[in-house]
Parts: C-alpha cells; sequence; structure tokens
C-alpha cells in the first residue's frame, strides 16, 4: 500500500514541481488562444523560454492565477478589466487600480474588440445603411440578438434609447446567427468585432457613429514583477492587429486542420517579427489521446483513491456519533452544492492553477458519496450482529476488520463506483484550470466550434467511465459473496 | 454476603442493575458450580438477558459483586471475559459474509490459531453438533433454522469456555427440531465441563436440560432450586402459575 502510493508520488513530483518559464495563459476563446500562442512563440524565438497555458476557465480563473502568480499575463479587454473585474466607473482609473494589486496593462495589442452590430450587405445597400444612426428610419428589420446582449442594461435596451430605434427583435444562439443571416432569415444582429465569421461573410458593420460602446481594447494584463526583457518582447507586438487583422486569425484558428500553432507562427512570420517559424509540430491524434486519457485517469484515480481513504477513515472514526456523523455529512454536502467549477476557482488562489487544484476539488467532491454510502451502510449492521461481535471478545479493531466493513462492502462499493464514475464527468472541467485531461480537448473544441476536437475528449471520458463501471462489477466478484451482492 | 465455594463458576453476590434511574434487577444472589446447568426462567422484560450480560461483562452491576471462578470481574475487561465465555443467542447472528465454518471458526481466527488446526477444530466440533462438512462449506442462508442455531452454537463454544450462556438460544426452532438441538447440546454438555447458564420463557425446554431452576419476576429471583424441588414444590405464586401453565 505504503509502497504504492510512494510510486504514485514519484509519478506525480514533476508535474508539482513548479516551472520555471513565463506562463502565458488564455481564456477559453478563439481569440484568447490565438494571442496567447503568438506571445508564447515570439518569446520563445527571442529566447525566453515561455509556456502557453491553453483555455483556463474565464475571466476570474485567469485573474486568479495571475494574481497568485501562477501565470505572468494573459491577454484581456480594457472593457473587461474595468467591468467585469475591478467595477470601475471610468477607464481613467484603470491603471492606478491594477497597480495597487501589482498588475498593469502592457502595450496594448492595436484593436478593439467590442460588440458591433453586423448587417447583411445587400440589405444595408437596399436601405443605405451605413451607421446606427440610420436605423432610426427603419420599421421592418429583421433583427435577431444574442440573448445576453438583448438582455444586459448596457445592452440593446441601452443602445435603443441612445439612438432612439423602435425596432422588433427576437433572441438568438450567436452560433447560429451567421447561418442565418447567410440563409437570409434575418437582417442584422450583435457580433463581436473580430468575430473570424465577420471576416468571411458578406456582412457590413453599422459605425457607431455617437460612440454608445465602450472600449474593448485588447491589451496583455500582466503582473508588475514581469521582467523587462518579456516586455520589450511583447512590446514588438503593440499595435500589431488591427480589427481586420484579428477577424482573418480568428478566421483562421476556426478552419479545421488548422491548429493554433500553426495560424499563430504564420502571422510572426508573415509580420517578418520571425523566419520560418513552423508552429510546434502538432503531436499526432493518438498520442495526444493517450496523453490526455492517462492524465484524466491519474487526476480521478488520485482524488478518488485519497477520497477513499479520508472518507473511510472519517466515517469509521465519526460512526459511533450520530451528531458527529451528521455534521460530516452536512459538511460534505455543503461541498457538493458548490458549483464544479465555482470550487475550482476557489481552489486557485490556495494551490495554484495545474493538477493540484484540480486533485483537490475531485477530492471533495469524491467524499460525498463515498462517506453517505458508508455512513449509511454502518448504520445498517442489524444490531445482533453487532451484539455477537462484542461477545466474542473482538477488540474495535477487530470488530470494523471482521465485521463492521464486510458488512458494509456491498454500499462502500457502490459509493466508490458513484464517486469514481461522477469524478471521471466532473474531471473534464479540470482544463478549466490547467491540469489537462480529457477536458482539454472538449474545452478547445467548445471555443473551436470543433465537433472533432470534442468527441476526442468525450467518447474517451465515456470509455473510461464504463470501464470503470466494469472494473468495479469485477472487484464486487472478487469482494463480496454472491448472495450479498446488489 | 456468602464466600464463593470452590468450583464455583460463577457468583451473583447480591446484585443489582440500574439503568437511568429504572430498576432491572434486584437483589440476585445466586451461584453456579462448574460443569452445573442453571435455567432463568421469567416472562420477557423480567431481566434475563441482563442477568446473562452481567456474566460476560456486556452489562456492568450497579450494586453488588459478579465472580468468575472467585475473581470479581470489576477487575477484567469486557475483552476478556467475553473469550472467556460463549454466548448463544436467539437470532444467532451468523455473519452472512462468513460460511458456516468460517462462522464458527472466527473465535479461533481471532485466538491467533492457524488455518490447519482451525479446519481440524471446526470439523470435529461440528460433527460432534451434527453438522456436515457441506454444510459447513456453505453460506448462513443455505442452512435451515435448525442448522444454524447448532452452528451458532458451535460458535459459542469453539473455544471451550468455562462458561456458556443461551439467550433463548433455542427458541426460535419449531417444537420437533427443538427437541432435537435440545437432546444433542444435552448429550455434548454432559460430556464437557462447563457450567451452563440459559435463559429461557419455555419452562418445558429449561426442564429437559437443567439441573437447577431458576425464576424470575420483575427483576427479582422468587424462587430457586434444584430442578425436582422447584417442580414439586414452587412456593412463590408466580412459580406456581409458571409450572401450572406448562403442565
Amino acid at each position: 500500500m505504503w509502497r504504492w502510493l510512494l510510486a504514485l508520488a514519484l509519478c506525480l513530483s514533476p508535474m508539482l514541481a513548479r516551472s520555471a518559464p513565463v506562463v502565458v495563459a488564455s481564456k477559453n476563446f478563439t481569440e484568447s488562444y490565438v494571442l496567447a500562442e503568438i506571445a508564447t512563440q515570439l518569446l520563445n524565438a527571442r529566447g525566453i523560454e515561455a509556456r502557453h497555458q491553453r483555455g483556463l476557465g474565464g475571466t476570474k480563473i485567469c485573474f486568479d492565477a495571475l494574481t497568485a502568480g501562477e501565470i505572468m499575463l494573459y491577454p484581456e479587454y480594457s472593457g473587461t478589466i474595468r467591468t467585469a473585474i475591478l467595477d470601475l466607473a471610468d477607464n481613467s482609473e484603470l491603471s492606478p487600480a491594477l497597480a495597487a494589486i501589482d498588475l498593469e496593462m502592457l502595450s496594448p495589442l492595436g484593436f478593439n474588440n467590442t460588440y458591433v452590430l453586423a448587417m447583411r450587405d445587400d440589405v444595408a445597400r437596399a436601405r443605405g445603411i451605413k451607421a446606427i444612426s440610420d436605423l432610426s428610419e427603419q420599421r421592418d428589420l429583421r433583427i435577431a440578438l444574442s440573448h445576453e446582449f438583448r438582455a444586459r442594461n448596457d445592452g440593446w435596451p441601452a443602445l435603443a434609447e441612445h439612438y432612439r430605434l423602435s425596432l422588433a427583435t427576437v433572441g438568438i444562439e450567436h452560433g447560429l446567427a451567421y447561418q442565418a443571416l447567410a440563409a437570409s432569415e434575418i437582417d442584422m444582429t450583435d457580433a463581436y468585432s473580430t468575430d473570424g465569421e465577420l471576416a468571411t461573410a458578406d456582412l457590413v458593420l453599422l459605425a457607431d457613429d455617437q460612440h454608445f460602446f465602450p472600449a474593448y481594447d485588447a491589451v496583455w494584463l500582466a503582473r508588475t514583477d514581469t521582467p523587462a526583457e518579456v516586455r520589450a518582447v511583447l512590446a514588438e507586438l503593440a499595435n500589431s492587429i488591427d480589427e481586420s487583422a484579428m477577424q482573418r486569425l480568428n478566421a483562421a484558428a476556426l478552419q479545421t486542420n488548422q491548429s493554433i500553432e500553426r495560424v499563430a507562427a504564420d502571422f510572426l512570420n508573415a509580420r517578418g517579427l520571425t523566419e520560418n517559424l513552423s508552429g510546434s509540430a502538432a503531436p499526432t491524434l493518438w498520442s495526444t489521446l493517450l496523453d490526455n486519457t492517462l492524465r484524466h485517469v491519474l487526476l480521478t484515480g488520485v482524488a478518488v483513491a485519497l477520497a477513499a481513504i479520508v472518507g473511510l477513515g472519517a466515517t469509521v472514526i465519526v460512526q459511533p456519533f450520530p451528531r458527529a456523523a451528521r455534521a460530516l455529512l452536512s459538511v460534505c454536502s455543503l461541498l457538493q452544492t458548490i458549483p464544479s467549477i465555482a470550487l475550482l476557482a476557489l481552489m486557485i488562489p490556495l494551490f495554484g492553477i495545474g493538477v493540484v487544484p484540480a486533485m483537490v476539488a475531485l477530492f471533495l467532491y469524491a467524499l460525498l458519496p463515498i462517506i453517505r454510502a458508508s455512513l449509511t451502510a454502518l448504520d445498517a449492521i442489524e444490531p445482533v450482529h453487532k451484539i455477537v461481535a462484542e461477545s466474542l471478545g473482538m477488540t474495535n479493531a477487530q470488530q470494523r476488520r471482521y465485521v463492521l466493513i464486510p458488512l458494509a462492502m456491498p454500499h462502500i462499493l457502490s459509493g466508490l463506483r458513484t464517486a469514481a464514475v461522477i469524478s471521471i464527468g466532473t474531471a473534464t472541467l479540470a482544463a478549466f484550470v490547467g491540469a489537462g485531461g480529457l477536458g482539454q480537448p472538449i474545452v478547445t473544441g467548445l471555443a473551436l466550434n470543433d465537433t472533432q476536437l470534442i468527441l476526442q475528449g468525450a467518447i474517451p471520458a465515456a470509455g473510461l467511465a464504463v470501464l470503470t463501471d466494469l472494473a468495479f462489477d469485477a472487484l464486487e466478484t472478487q469482494l463480496i459473496p454472491a448472495h450479498l451482492r446488489r | 454476603m456468602t464466600a464463593p465455594a470452590s468450583g464455583t463458576a460463577v457468583h451473583l453476590d447480591e446484585v443489582g442493575v440500574s439503568i437511568q434511574d429504572e430498576t432491572i434487577l434486584s437483589d440476585l444472589s445466586l451461584e453456579v458450580a462448574d460443569g452445573a446447568c442453571v435455567a432463568v426462567i421469567g416472562a420477557s422484560g423480567s431481566g434475563k438477558s441482563t442477568l446473562l450480560r452481567l456474566i460476560n461483562g456486556m452489562q456492568r452491576p450497579t450494586r453488588g459483586r459478579v465472580l468468575r471462578a472467585g475473581r470479581d470481574v470489576a477487575d477484567l475487561s469486557t475483552q476478556t471475559l467475553c473469550q472467556q465465555t460463549g454466548y448463544a443467542l436467539q437470532q444467532i447472528g451468523l455473519f452472512p459474509h462468513l460460511t458456516v465454518a468460517d462462522n464458527i471458526g472466527l473465535p479461533l481466527k481471532l485466538a491467533g490459531v492457524n488455518p490447519t488446526e482451525r479446519e481440524h477444530r471446526v470439523t470435529d466440533l461440528a460433527e460432534r453438533l451434527g453438522l456436515t462438512a457441506a454444510q459447513l462449506a456453505r453460506y448462513p442462508h443455505g442452512l435451515s433454522g435448525g442448522q444454524q442455531q447448532r452452528a451458532g452454537l458451535c460458535r459459542a463454544v469453539i473455544l471451550e469456555p468455562a462458561v456458556l450462556l443461551l439467550d433463548e438460544a433455542f427458541s426460535g426452532l419449531d417444537a420437533i427440531t427443538r427437541n432435537e438441538a435440545l437432546a444433542v447440546f444435552a448429550d455434548f454438555q454432559s460430556s464437557r465441563r462447563f457450567a451452563t447458564i440459559m435463559v429461557t420463557h419455555d419452562l418445558n425446554e429449561a426442564r429437559k436440560i437443567a439441573d437447577w431452576l431458576v425464576v424470575l419476576e420483575a427483576g427479582r429471583i422468587v424462587r430457586q432450586g434444584p430442578r425436582d424441588d422447584v417442580l414439586t414444590d414452587p412456593r412463590h405464586p408466580y412459580a406456581t402459575a409458571l409450572i401450572e401453565a406448562f403442565r
């Protein structure tokens, strides 16, 4: 047992060791991937070892990882920093507020990824519409807006009031809006100004002639302890990407068979920042699959094994005391009510990003099914068996070993089975905190709208769950006599 | 206070038990000689099971003393006392996850007896009490009620304890099976030197194997003596009624 744990610790240790290279992170959407990859490749080309921590699960997780020193920088937007992170009224307060928490914005990238209104080219031309103010004369446009933009206070309602528009709108999923435009089902939708689709479709962007939308200037959000040589390299990228360039990069990344690495390398070569950069050779499908699967097994295996040891130990200790047992169950149930992505985010200030916070979160999630099942099982043991065990002169330890735990085993195993299967599913979210595993292709695939990539994570994850179930069947056969199996 | 006679396996000396202000047993005095078989008869709730547990330490006296072979049980741990005492009860309590042989052999395993000798002793004893090798290999649910009862009895005596406690151990069986079991037990008991204290609500059961009868009513001994004396001269109204009921 101990030998096994030691071996496991040895396997884990290289993964746990803090790495020296500059860590550039990205959020889980295409544009963030591309920008972070460009910075990473350029840093490496300039002889500064850098690593791209791809697809952390959103603004909060990136920000927490940044303040915890787990990453050095990531691409962010001034509007997001102002509203979502710092909650400031005015862009002018941005820099001092960031400095107060040892962060700063490095050189801007040169584009503003704000909301825009995109209209079919033919409709705009026929009606002579060039700017948003031209819409005030219109009455019968077919407008479909993404749900969030349509509902947000600073979205369509405020825009319509600002420009005095009286137009009917319907809600639509943003990803579907481009198809609806192409099929001429609708005339206009809202978009992000750098959406890759805008570069390819026959659409015009209406000018925000009365400056309603705030600026979402792309910048590097970085720690103030970022070394000067890193700053110097990033300065080479200053104002090097405008809206249409970013649109083209996003469009290229959205094409299947076009890796993010390739898109970034092509950009750097084309701009003359690098020569003949190839983009790191993409690993083959099978080796990636194997890596992700092994990482996934490691994440869930260690988490569930630790939860089993701690959970069963705690159960055995508290079970004789009903109040303590109830308290323990309540704590575990409480943990379970925290949404998994939030629990992962909570782990970052404590454990940084990567395998450890994911394992801790999975461990906490696995505790409840294990503890609940084993407590119930121990409580359900018939009193006569406890009386007999005592009357045979057994010590408490002997009673547990020879009577209580074997009698509780069917329930304990089903608790472990539930914990293991749930963990395999939940562990796909671990990619959001940079822990890798089968969630990595799923998260990336969702961001790139790449079904093939999603399946590369989803299918092995489902397979693992089925295998785990079968393994528990075999374990039951080994440990429990046939007449006691459930 | 009476001094314990030599050869006394169990001696209860003016023992009382109260649990949370409720008096369960009071003023019990009883001597059980080595090899004797004592039957304690009484209605349910008269404190019979508590009396038995005083002897293996699972219940401690509130008043008075309990002596085992002259030693006060206050000086002995429950675990030690239990290891020296066989205990069989109506619900039997064979462990469903162990085969019958493993159930019977469990006390030997706990005592550190090696597997070969364990198997040997289990087979011998089981044969003596009428269980076959095939029955030993099964799990408890594969045995009839009477066979399970015998297995429970085997487990209780496998360590050859000085004292055997039977708590309504034969009550769950039908009349014919019970008679067979009682006959097998009486035969077995007479060949060994352990003292038996059985509690039962069934006078017929007591009459068949006990040489000393104790009548318990509401936690007090109302009559005790050699079997035939008590049967012919009950003296106490409750004892009289009990004997009348089984005539």
